[in-house]
């Protein structure tokens, strides 16, 4: 975009002394927990969810190791009950619904629409501070016996007979939830009010749109699950009876309330994946995202269409006929603004200028996974194919292609995209992109067994299958594809580390791509950007000299000696090779 | 390069680093403080949904539970809720003025209005438990108590008038600590809101919602209409 000019990067060239940045401005513990800004608090979030992910994969494991036998292996039944419950409420409420809104939103927001911060930087620290100390809980929960309910806290027996931790487990979550409405409150405010002159909605980068869909979604649908789950808490520890069915109370009333949100949630972990999606596919395919405004518009019809879709996950939970139908025919419907995207998304590919690099390798990955969890979403939302499939490990796959294959895979890609920006250095690329091959590889063993398994009649959530021994093939193939999987997480852990040590140093715009957020330096200035850019373009309006500085990013990749400037003003310079 | 990173903005100014000018800054405080308020209602909205689908089913047992509720003081508990709003208004009205004392007055009386729902909400509470109204393994099985009331719908009912006004009454300490907060930053002259209305009103608006909340616990437990047979 062509902003105001900013000279940092020839400033990244000084051989001597490195500019100051966010990173390096104040290296004391103190200036890192007492932060307001909104990059160094991304960070913190990366860190901690990053561990949260490893736990909830940890979990994973054990779930994969115990179904490699129809009879079990290392876990006892109430054991095992108590892990996938971990992995679930680990990766759901710890790992996805943060992951990319609070570490890329948290970093990218403000830079993208050219603020100094977030609107409230405090409320945002007390954000993390939340998640902290909610994941504090989750761990004494853990310490403490675990929970057993699985991630759905389902009443009656959350509420009336589960002697394992379920009171501290929803206080955790309560408290992780708060922490996503404090983010989703300060994404609202900072799209709506502290956009750079000249930033207009339709300028916004797609990113910025998923944002704030995902801040809606957020504010409406979790404060529903925290007095809902906060009501499960007053019935254990107040004794007040509200889904109590032996006083009159009814417990499907919580599965209604809880989807109302959780279903809402998905979407929270889908939409921003969504925006980074349309960043790296514009991005490296050098152009305009097709259909700009129908991607962004379709973005708040899903959120906005996924608050009226609950039902579909109770068809078989007590649900009339005619509710069933009606929302059977609205979970159908959302099937098109997400079939919009795309079509959008594939339309951008063509006549692209594309370039294979690791980001753009998820991105593709992406397309491919997210598809697949989508269309057999379909499956579920028909009445009749539900009724078989419901509760089998054809949803387990499902809700996987859409939540590892959609959100995680997209995570990956932003995180690689953006990691040069965040941190000043640029990773192996090679390395990198053999990985996401590994990712997409291990993905599919593992869970497109899982559709089969589920579908000849393999139940979610069981340890023992000693009557269906005949999916135990499928299970071991899922095993081996979690195994590929989990190295798939490890080799980013280390080449990424290793970057940071020893990775040659970023340019401003080491992609040649376009966006506020890559015309500050790599990585910025506490306050972003030296002076309040004025935008005078569209986000995804690629030229010419583009293509230029991403022949000079793709030499710097291979030569981590040229860390030259990168220049908006389209005059020709030497390539500075100096090999 | 080092000037980048210095507080763009005088620090005596009750203007933030990361806005452009105080306009903005209000215009977020607004935009946030009503985004804010959204998430409440959601929040306590699901448990009116909650109590709306208990009442339409029992309908009779809740009419007869809720004959025990004490409408005298649950009618001065909403004027005096009603009374203190008026009361905060003013002290937004006399923080736009900048009249500090008088800031502070209308501050003080709103909280000391608060503290009074609390108290009156107490002796209520403590009526109920007298009366072993409180739900689980002890509650009454005195006809006279149920006023006829189907034991186990009654029981329902007290859950839900107690989760409500409970969580009601958190916010309510909620709202005492931030207008105490308000009142010692106007106590001590701090320019973010001597100089700037906007956080007293924030604070305001909260308190306005807190008091709409009970308007509609009001009537919805304790002014039920018979039900028709």
């Amino acid at each position: 975009m062509s902003a105001t000019p900013i000279d940092n990067t020839l400033l990244a060239t000084g051989p001597v002394e490195e500019p100051v940045n966010y990173l390096n401005v104040d290296h004391s513990i103190k200036s890192w927990l007492l932060t307001g800004d909104h990059k160094r608090i991304a960070i913190l979030y990366l860190f901690s969810t990053l561990f949260f992910f490893f736990l909830g994969s940890v979990a994973a494991s054990m779930i994969r190791l115990e179904l490699t036998s129809p009879v079990g292996m290392i876990l006892e039944s109430e054991t095992y009950n108590k892990v996938f419950t971990a992995h679930g409420v680990i990766m759901i409420f710890f790992f996805l619904v943060p992951a990319i809104p609070a570490v890329l939103g948290n970093f990218l927001v403000p830079l993208m629409i050219g603020a100094r911060d977030l609107a409230f930087p405090r409320l945002n620290l007390l954000s993390w501070y939340l998640y902290i100390i909610a994941g504090a809980l989750i761990l004494t929960v853990l310490a403490t016996g675990g929970v057993d309910t699985g991630w759905t806290f389902y009443t009656p027996y959350s509420s009336m007979y589960s002697n394992s931790q379920v009171t501290m487990s929803i206080i955790a979550v309560f408290l992780a939830g708060f922490s996503s409405i404090f983010t989703g409150i300060n994404f609202i405010v900072t799209i709506h009010k502290m956009r750079a002159p000249g930033m207009t909605w339709f300028r916004l980068p797609l990113f910025v749109w998923a944002a704030y869909a995902t801040s809606v979604v957020v504010i409406l649908g979790t404060p529903v699950v925290a007095i809902t789950l906060l009501l499960v808490v007053f019935e254990r520890v107040f004794h007040l009876p509200i889904f109590n069915p032996e006083l009159g109370g009814d417990p499907v009333l919580f599965q209604h309330l809880f989807w109302f949100y959780s279903h809402p949630a998905v979407y929270i972990m889908i939409l921003p994946a969504f925006g980074v999606q349309s960043e790296l596919i514009a991005n490296f395919s050098r152009k305009r995202v097709f259909g700009y405004h129908f991607v962004a518009f379709s973005t708040l019809a899903i959120s906005a269409l996924g608050f009226v879709v609950w039902g579909h996950h109770m068809f078989i939970s007590s649900e009339s006929m005619y509710q069933s139908v009606v929302f059977s025919l609205i979970s159908f419907l959302v099937a098109v603004p997400s079939a919009i995207k795309i079509f959008n998304w594939t339309a951008t590919l063509y006549k692209g200028t594309i370039r294979l690099q690791a980001p753009m390798l998820y991105a593709l990955g992406f397309m491919g996974l997210f598809t697949v969890g989508g269309l057999t979403g379909l499956f579920l939302a028909s009445l009749g194919t539900d009724v078989h499939l419901t509760n089998t490990y054809f949803i387990v796959a499902h809700f996987h292609y859409v939540m590892v294959g959609g959100s995680i895979t997209a995570f990956m890609g932003g995180l690689h995209y953006w990691w040069p920006k965040m941190t000043g250095k640029i990773y192996n690329d090679g390395i990198a992109k053999v990985n996401a091959l590994l990712v997409f590889v291990g993905f599919n063993l593992t869970f497109f067994p899982q559709f089969i398994a589920g579908f000849v009649g393999m139940p979610r959530r069981y340890h023992y299958y000693y009557l269906i021994p005949e999916v135990q093939a499928y299970h071991i193939l899922s095993t081996a594809g979690a195994s590929v999987l989990a190295i798939s997480f490890v080799i980013p852990a280390v080449y990424l580390l290793q970057s940071l040590k020893s990775g040659p140093k970023a340019s401003a715009n080491p992609w040649g791509a376009h966006g506020l957020e890559w015309e500050t330096q790599s990585p910025p200035i506490t306050f972003n950007f030296t002076e309040t850019p004025i935008v005078t373009d569209e986000v995804y309006d690629f030229d010419p000299v583009s293509e230029f500085e991403q022949e000079r990013a793709n030499a710097e990749m291979t030569d981590p000696g040229n860390d030259a400037a990168v220049t908006h003003t389209g005059e020709e310079l030497p390539s500075g090779g100096t090999e | 390069m080092a000037t980048a990173h210095a507080d763009p903005h005088d620090e005596y100014s009750p203007l933030k680093h990361q806005y452009e000018d105080i306009e903005q800054q209000n215009e977020c405080y607004t935009v946030g403080m009503w985004t804010f308020l959204v998430t409440e209602i959601m929040f306590f909205g699901a448990l009116f949904f909650t109590y709306t689908l208990y009442r339409w089913n029992y309908q009779e047992d809740f009419y007869l539970a809720h004959e025990h509720l004490n409408v005298t003081l649950g009618a001065i508990n909403t004027t005096i809720l009603l009374f203190s709003s008026f009361t905060m208004v003013m002290g937004v009205h006399y923080a736009q003025l900048k009249d500090k004392l008088k800031v502070l007055g209308s501050l003080t009386v709103t909280m000391g209005c608060a503290f009074a729902f609390l108290v009156i909400k107490y002796f209520e509470y403590a009526e109920k438990f007298r009366d072993h109204l409180y739900p689980g393994a002890n509650f009454t099985t005195d006809a006279a108590s149920l006023h006829g009331a189907n034991l186990n719908h009654a029981q329902l009912f007290f859950g839900l008038y107690f989760g409500m006004t409970g969580l009601h009454a958190i916010h309510i300490i909620i709202g005492i600590l931030c207008i105490g907060t308000l009142a010692g930053m106007w106590a001590k002259g701090n320019k973010l809101v001597t100089e700037d209305y906007l956080p007293t009103e924030m604070i305001g608006l909260y308190w306005h919602f807190v008091d709409l909340v009970w308007i509609f616990l009001f009537p919805l437990m304790y002014l039920m209409p018979q039900p028709y047979k």
